[in-house]
């Protein structure tokens, strides 16, 4: 590891004040299963670690606003074992699908929206695009876990948030401070594709952090649901998921959002698959054909037309899933 | 920038204080700042689980923490498991269920299975497989791992019930 200075607020004034200084050239450190690789392989440099964990503002889950506040610090399993987030199923779901102990008790919710891409260019030291003379190193090179949609910029790898789809499809928002203030962004916009090295995966500005995940409360008449597409014997991240908020009435859907992961530099929204969902039931049919209709538009690279068919699973299984038609034994 | 720190400590029950980099991982303080070699690295990126220690009571990867973090907090590594040459109850039912091989990933796997007989006195077969599920062992298959993990459970019940 390069060396680099270690700075530990106790508010988040401090942080942003922190995370300000070196011309933004800072980091946030929180739960570390992440970054500590990132600053091992010298994919990130930062002249400052900002470890945020000592920040009580940021800890502990609580009702807020018609919904539920999940503070930066609040580990994957907090967040499985809380009471508060117990009806949120297609987050437990993405929660429960990390099996180490030791990554769900030191993971944070909030990191893993905030996680670097793990497209294996960027993590060997090419920069956040993987170039190479000008060139795109997915592009003509192994891009079998690569985008198979939104490639047709230089950014070629896949958003390493697990979460963000089941929470984008919930309508969560994220409360970002920064050197200008607090600002609430729905989730759904917090992503960015870049188009430069210079650029982010998300919207933040320098100075800027993540404390708080808002999740509305779950009502009676929804359901939701999640399916990732793993490796059996590989890298232990999906190769494709999908999740889905459906609200329901007498078992027709009245509105839906299905949000596929790992298939572009961003989270991705189906939204026609979505729409040609409503007024319907969920069924294997036409859980089925929402699954086509989902990666209709696919543009898989040279090794990855496979993850079409995994990313169509996932919506499909999502569905079923949420509605509990899906054979768990099987999966 | 990057000058060393001082951090205070307590590890398995001492006050600790040393010097480290803020670019040193816990891993690294451990071993080569304080010589305590029992933990072992494996993989280094959190996925093997062979540098397991018990951070503030909960296990962590301790390639994934770093060593300026650990101010003020409460460690537990390998060496503090056994009672002088007195091994406890897990250590004696790994050695007793020829639970390891080469034994790079045991530190890890005994501080795993500590933390699980501590929150689950009485495990079950899947409870103790999804437990251990971030500690990777390339050599046992496992099956003698569970097996002593059980094992373990029952001396530790045994041993209690004793007690009172």
């Amino acid at each position: 590891m390069r060396p680099f200075e270690y700075a530990r607020p106790q508010t988040e004034a401090e942080a942003v004040e922190l995370l300000s200084d070196h011309d933004g050239k800072t980091a946030v450190l929180a739960g570390g299963t992440d970054i500590m690789n990132l600053l091992r392989r010298d994919a990130i440099q930062p002249r400052r670690l900002v470890d945020i964990k000592h920040i009580s503002s940021m800890q502990g889950i609580r009702q807020a606003d018609g919904g539920v506040l999940v503070g930066s610090l609040v580990t994957l399993e907090d967040a499985a074992e809380s009471p508060l987030l117990a009806e949120h199923r297609s987050v437990l779901q993405v929660a429960h699908a990390h099996k180490a102990i030791q990554i769900q008790q030191a993971g944070t919710l909030a990191g893993d929206l905030c996680q670097l891409p793990h497209c294996w260019y960027f993590r060997n030291g090419y920069g956040l695009l993987g170039m190479e003379n000008g060139l795109s190193m997915a592009e003509a090179g192994d891009n079998r876990y690569h985008a198979i949609f939104g490639n047709r910029g230089p950014a070629k790898f896949v958003s390493g948030s697990r979460f963000a789809p089941a929470m984008i499809a919930w309508g969560a928002k994220v409360r970002v401070v920064g050197p200008e203030g607090e600002e609430f962004i729905p989730l759904e916009y917090f992503f960015a594709t870049p188009k430069t090295d210079r650029q982010n995966v998300t919207v933040l500005r320098p100075g800027q952090l993540v404390t708080h995940v808002w999740l509305p409360s779950r009502t009676a008449d929804i359901v939701s649901g999640a399916y990732e597409v793993l490796e059996l014997n590989g890298l232990d991240r999906p190769q494709a998921a999908a999740a889905v908020t459906l609200k329901m009435q007498s078992g027709i859907v009245r509105d839906a959002r299905i949000v596929m992961g790992h298939v572009a530099p961003t989270p991705w929204v189906a939204q026609e698959a979505a729409n040609a969902l409503i007024g319907q039931s969920v069924n294997e049919d036409t859980a089925s054909r929402v699954g086509d209709i989902a990666v209709a538009g696919a543009t898989p690279l040279s090794m990855n037309g496979f993850k079409v068919q995994m990313a169509r699973a996932a919506v499909k299984r999502s569905l079923l899933r949420a509605v509990g038609q899906l054979d768990e034994a099987l999966v | 920038m990057a000058k060393k720190r001082v951090v205070t400590t307590t590890i398995n029950g001492d006050t600790h204080e040393f010097l480290c980099q803020p670019r040193q991982t816990l891993l690294e303080t451990l071993r080569d700042v304080l010589g305590l070699t029992g933990t072992k690295e494996g993989c280094s990126n959190g996925n093997c689980g062979a540098c397991t220690v018990h951070l503030n009571g909960r296990p962590v990867d301790s390639c994934l923490v770093l060593g300026v973090e650990v101010e003020g907090a409460e460690i537990r590594t390998i060496e503090g498991v056994a009672c002088g040459s007195h091994l406890d109850e897990v250590q004696e039912a790994f050695l007793e269920g020829a639970a390891l091989q080469c034994g790079i990933c045991t530190p890890g796997f005994i501080m795993q299975t500590e933390s699980l007989l501590d929150e689950n006195p009485n495990p079950t077969e899947d409870e103790i497989r999804f437990y251990l599920a971030g500690n990777l062992c390339r050599c046992t298959g496992y099956d003698k791992i569970v097996r002593s993990v059980q094992c373990a459970a029952e001396k530790r019940q045994t041993a209690n019930v004793g007690d009172h």
